[in-house]
């Protein structure tokens, strides 16, 4: 269970202080790397305690339009897994307790090398992986070198993950638990509150690991009704979408698209926050 | 089985049969698939079918097996090919199935693989997802197969019956490659029995412009399976091109991978411009239009039927009819309709 150190000891002290944890995502690379990095850079201060940086590919199949349009404009920028493992690298520099997961899929880590990725992730600062592509059948692909080096390997389920398959796919998870909160795609549907404490009532039964819920939660009132029944609440589309409104009204100001952004965050650290 | 026997003259060398799998219905084998698949929808309780289609073939096949079911239907299909294929757009539409455009990334067949995976998880639990290839994710690379595999066992009894013996050479033609896999799949085991799968060459191998994943792309993951592909040093997945809707896939089923590994299959490539003179050639002697993706493998059996001796039987899977083409062709041959 002791695996990545950072994920680990942030769920334990959100817990010693009593409060659900804010996943943001962003993709590495969009609009452009130097603002990626900045806005990574800035979001712990907003208020995010796990970031979760999407690694650009061109096919990714269970994003919604939202992230599919934001890896297509981080490609067209060049950004490359080795240019996403180094976005960790920079912003360790000045931050070393913020959890970082890389979200994505399996092809270019294949492409690129399982080994080498992990090692220069590691190296730069990684926590966590998440791929989707990637089911616990082929555990030995990417999980479990992974695991044996201390980065934690996130799985995610959904509404149809039924009581006989949960376990499989708890199995070699640690870190958290990414709790899929409606039957679609990222950035799509509305979240039922009533259906998602349902299912995590039964994955609470079978495991004590964190879990974190997302896809589809956009506003800071959804994030504080989530923030309720789970141990995190992890926003991407919308956090994306402002990222890229605020670029494009202004592409040249950074200043104006970290506050824009901050104040966006800031807002669903606020819902959470509140929940007592 | 068809004992194409002008074309076997023309080109003075092994005698050519074909395997005439565009005389379907629906003309082409894609039906094999989808009458397959329907049923176990059926059998499943899924009351609601979604597709995706490149040419426009599956697509029909499938709003064609959903009407005959009473199912609804929703074919997904890139933007780019919409446009091109626009009869078979219509004939969907006539079947009752209701066709969505997909505007995302290079608009055609990958791009209709995604999001019909996208719908599919949002509606799994009443939908099912009718693949038209050998592709994806398990278990449909190996049901596409033994749908397929009809092909050959026909193949097999046939040219027993016309011949008396196994065949020299099968060929076939190779998108994702589920007519190619049918036909071999009942002979992989006949080690006399050549195999030969033909890629789309597209403008030249030596070109960026190709849809050859087997004799260029190297080993990848994409809808769920590990194949070749055409893809950069990052691993993102590159356009595939061919003049057939067809062929056009970066990708290719898994178990063609898997045979060329351990090289039970010899793959080859074709050009546009060979296929494009097949079709014409085919046309002439035989009086069929073939589909462009058969007119890749008949431009391979031009290549090697002259050098082969005259006791030497090539069987060619001639896996679709080319009315759907004749835009295409008209176009590439300079001709206005």
């Amino acid at each position: 269970m002791i695996r990545g150190r950072r994920i680990e000891n942030k769920f334990i002290k959100l817990k010693e202080e009593n409060k659900t944890g804010l996943i943001t995502f962003i993709t590495a690379g969009d609009p452009n790397y130097n603002i990626s990095l900045e806005v990574m850079k800035s979001l712990p201060a907003s208020g995010a305690d796990i970031i979760e940086i999407g690694m650009p590919f061109t096919d990714p199949m269970a994003d919604g339009p939202g992230i599919q349009a934001s890896y297509l404009r981080a490609l067209k920028e060049g950004q490359n897994l080795k240019k996403t493992i180094e976005l960790i690298k920079n912003f360790r520099k000045d931050n070393d307790n913020t959890p970082v997961v890389l979200m994505g899929y399996y092809n270019p880590i294949y492409k690129f090398g399982v080994k080498k990725f992990l090692k220069e992730a590691k190296e730069a600062g990684l926590d966590g992986l998440i791929i989707v592509d990637l089911p616990p059948e082929a555990d030995e692909e990417v999980c479990n070198p992974a695991n044996k080096m201390n980065i934690d390997f996130i799985r995610l389920a959904t509404p149809t993950s039924s009581i006989n398959r949960l376990p499989t796919i708890i199995k070699n998870s640690s870190g958290f638990l990414y709790y899929v909160s409606v039957l679609g795609i990222t950035g799509s549907k509305t979240p039922k509150i009533e259906n998602i404490k349902k299912n995590i009532k039964i994955i609470k039964s079978l495991t004590n690991i964190p879990i974190a819920v997302g896809f589809g939660i956009k506003t800071p009132i959804q994030a504080y009704n989530i923030s309720k029944i789970s141990d995190a609440v992890v926003v991407g589309s919308a956090i994306i979408e402002k990222i890229n409104e605020a670029y494009n009204k202004n592409s040249s100001d950074v200043d104006f698209i970290l506050n824009e952004t901050s104040v966006f965050v800031k807002s669903l650290s606020n819902a959470i926050n509140k929940k007592n | 089985m068809y004992f194409a026997s002008r074309i076997t003259r023309e080109l003075g060398g092994a005698k050519v049969y074909f395997k005439r799998d565009e005389l379907n219905h629906t003309g082409a084998h894609k039906i094999n698939n989808c009458i397959g698949q329907v049923l176990l929808a059926k059998r499943m309780g899924k009351n609601k079918i979604i597709a995706e289609t490149g040419a426009g073939q599956h697509g029909v096949a499938t709003a064609t097996v959903c009407a005959l079911f009473g199912l609804p239907c929703t074919v997904y299909m890139g933007a780019k090919d919409i446009e091109r294929q626009a009869p078979n757009v219509f004939r969907m539409k006539l079947l009752g199935a209701k066709i969505v455009a997909v505007e995302s990334g290079s608009q055609s067949l990958k791009d209709a693989m995604n999001e019909a995976l996208r719908a599919w998880v949002s509606s799994v639990e009443d939908t099912f997802y009718i693949i038209g290839t050998a592709a994806g994710p398990h278990p449909y690379p190996m049901l596409v197969r033994d749908f397929q595999a009809v092909i050959g066992e026909e193949t097999k009894e046939q040219i027993i019956e016309a011949e008396g013996r196994l065949p020299d050479s099968l060929i076939a033609c190779i998108g994702g490659g589920s007519n190619a896999l049918g036909l071999f799949y009942p002979f992989l085991d006949d080690v006399s029995v050549s195999l030969y799968g033909v890629e789309a060459a597209g403008k030249g191998l030596k070109t960026k412009e190709h849809a050859a994943s087997l004799s260029l792309g190297s080993p990848g993951v994409l809808h769920g399976n590990r194949t070749y592909l055409l893809h950069d040093e990052d691993g993102q997945i590159i356009e595939a091109h061919s003049i057939s809707a067809g062929l056009d896939y970066p990708g290719v089923g898994p178990e063609h991978s898997y045979l060329k590994d351990v090289k039970r299959v010899n793959y080859v490539g074709i050009k546009d411009d060979e296929a494009l003179e097949a079709f014409k050639f085919c046309a002439k002697l035989e009086g069929i239009l073939p589909a462009l993706e058969p007119s890749h493998a008949l431009g391979y059996v031009m290549k090697i039927a002259p050098k082969l001796d005259k006791n030497h039987i090539i069987i060619m899977n001639l896996c679709g009819r080319g009315d759907k083409d004749v835009f295409t062709v008209a176009d590439a041959l300079g001709v206005k309709l």
